[in-house]
C-alpha cells in the first residue's frame, strides 16, 4: 500500500456542478425521471426552493471519488467495501458540489488492508453545508 | 396528523418480503452507460469501459433500472405507477404523508458484478420510526435489499432509509 496514506490523509475531491443536465443524464440510466428532480414546481411542492438532484447521484459521485484514488493512489488494486451516507440536505440547482474523504484508520483484517474514511459530499460554496455526510471503507491489495 | 403515522398494522408488518426482482444478464454497454453517466465530463476509469479489461460494474451500478425479468405469465412491471410505499405492496392502509425524500443507506459489497451477471434481488421491510422535523412529524421506512448473483454470491447488502412527512 502506497505508504503516503495514514490517518488524516485526505482524499482528492469530486467536484461537479449541477443541474437539470446532470439529472436527466442520470435519470435516463437509473430510470429515475422523478417530477422533484425534473420540475421547479414540484420540488417547491415539496418544501423546496427548486428542483433537486437524486441522493443516488451524490451517491454516485461519493463512489467516484473513492474509485478514482483507488485507481491513481492504488493502481487500481481495491476495492469499496462499505459505504454509509446520510441525506442532509437537497442538492438544488446550480450547486457545485465535492465529494470528499479523509482517512480515520489503515488496518490489517483477515489478509487485506482496509482503509476507513469520514466522507461527506459538501457544497463547495458554502462547505459548512454538508449535503450528505457519512463513513466508507476500502480495501486494499 | 396524529400523534404517529405507524399503525398496528404497519407495525406487525415488520420483517415483510417487500419485493423480488430478477435483472437480465447485465450487458457491457448498461456498465458503460452508467459510467459515463455519473463521470460525465470526465472519462470513468478504463475498467468500466474498455474493451481490453476485465470489465466490472461500479459498485452502485443498478442492474435493474427500466425493466427487470417479469414472473412467468405476467406483463412487465415498467414502474410507470411511481412509488410504492411498502403499505401498498403489503396491502395495509398507506400513511397519508405528502411527500417522501431518500434519507440514506448503508452498503456493504461483495462480489463485483460483471457483463452476463443475473442479479437477484430480495427487499424486507426492516423498521419504521418517526423523528420531528421543520415540516413535522416525519416518518422514517427502513427496508433491507440483499442481492446475489447467479452463482448465489452475494453482491450487496444495502439497508436503505425513507422519509415520508
Amino acid at each position: 500500500m502506497a505508504a503516503s496514506v495514514t490517518i488524516g490523509t485526505e482524499v482528492p475531491e469530486y467536484v461537479r456542478t449541477t443541474d437539470l443536465a446532470n439529472w436527466n443524464r442520470y435519470a435516463a440510466v437509473n430510470d429515475e425521471f422523478v417530477p422533484i428532480h425534473m420540475d421547479d414546481e414540484a420540488g417547491r411542492a415539496a418544501g423546496f426552493p427548486s428542483a433537486f438532484g437524486m441522493g443516488n447521484l451524490l451517491w454516485a459521485y461519493l463512489h467516484n471519488m473513492l474509485r478514482d484514488w483507488i485507481e491513481t493512489e492504488f493502481a487500481g488494486d481495491g476495492r469499496i467495501v462499505s459505504v454509509d451516507l446520510s441525506f442532509r440536505s437537497p442538492n438544488l440547482r446550480g450547486q457545485t458540489v465535492a465529494a470528499r474523504g479523509t482517512v480515520t484508520d489503515v488496518r490489517e483484517e483477515g489478509g487485506a488492508t482496509l482503509v476507513d474514511l469520514d466522507v461527506a459530499v459538501v457544497d463547495r460554496d458554502a462547505p459548512d453545508t454538508v449535503l450528505a455526510p457519512g463513513k466508507a471503507t476500502i480495501a486494499i491489495g | 396528523m396524529g400523534a404517529s403515522w405507524v399503525t398496528s398494522e404497519m407495525r406487525a408488518a415488520v420483517g415483510s418480503e417487500l419485493g423480488r426482482k430478477v435483472s437480465f444478464p447485465v450487458s457491457e454497454s448498461d456498465i458503460r452507460r452508467w459510467a459515463l453517466a455519473t463521470w460525465y465530463p470526465a472519462a470513468p476509469p478504463r475498467r468500466f469501459w474498455a474493451p481490453d479489461t476485465d470489465i466490472t460494474a461500479p459498485e452502485d451500478f443498478n442492474p435493474f433500472a427500466w425493466m427487470t425479468v417479469p414472473p412467468d405469465g405476467t406483463e412487465p412491471d415498467l414502474g410507470r405507477g411511481g412509488y410504492r410505499g411498502p403499505e401498498q405492496t403489503l396491502g395495509l392502509e398507506p400513511p397519508t404523508t405528502t411527500s417522501m425524500i431518500n434519507g440514506g443507506r448503508v452498503t456493504t459489497y461483495g462480489e463485483p458484478m460483471r457483463p452476463g451477471d443475473v442479479i437477484t434481488s430480495v427487499n424486507r421491510l426492516t423498521d419504521y420510526f418517526e423523528r420531528e422535523g421543520r415540516l413535522g412529524l416525519m416518518l422514517f421506512t427502513v427496508s433491507t435489499d440483499t442481492w446475489t448473483n447467479q452463482r448465489g454470491d452475494t453482491v450487496k447488502t444495502e439497508v436503505a432509509t425513507y422519509i415520508r412527512y
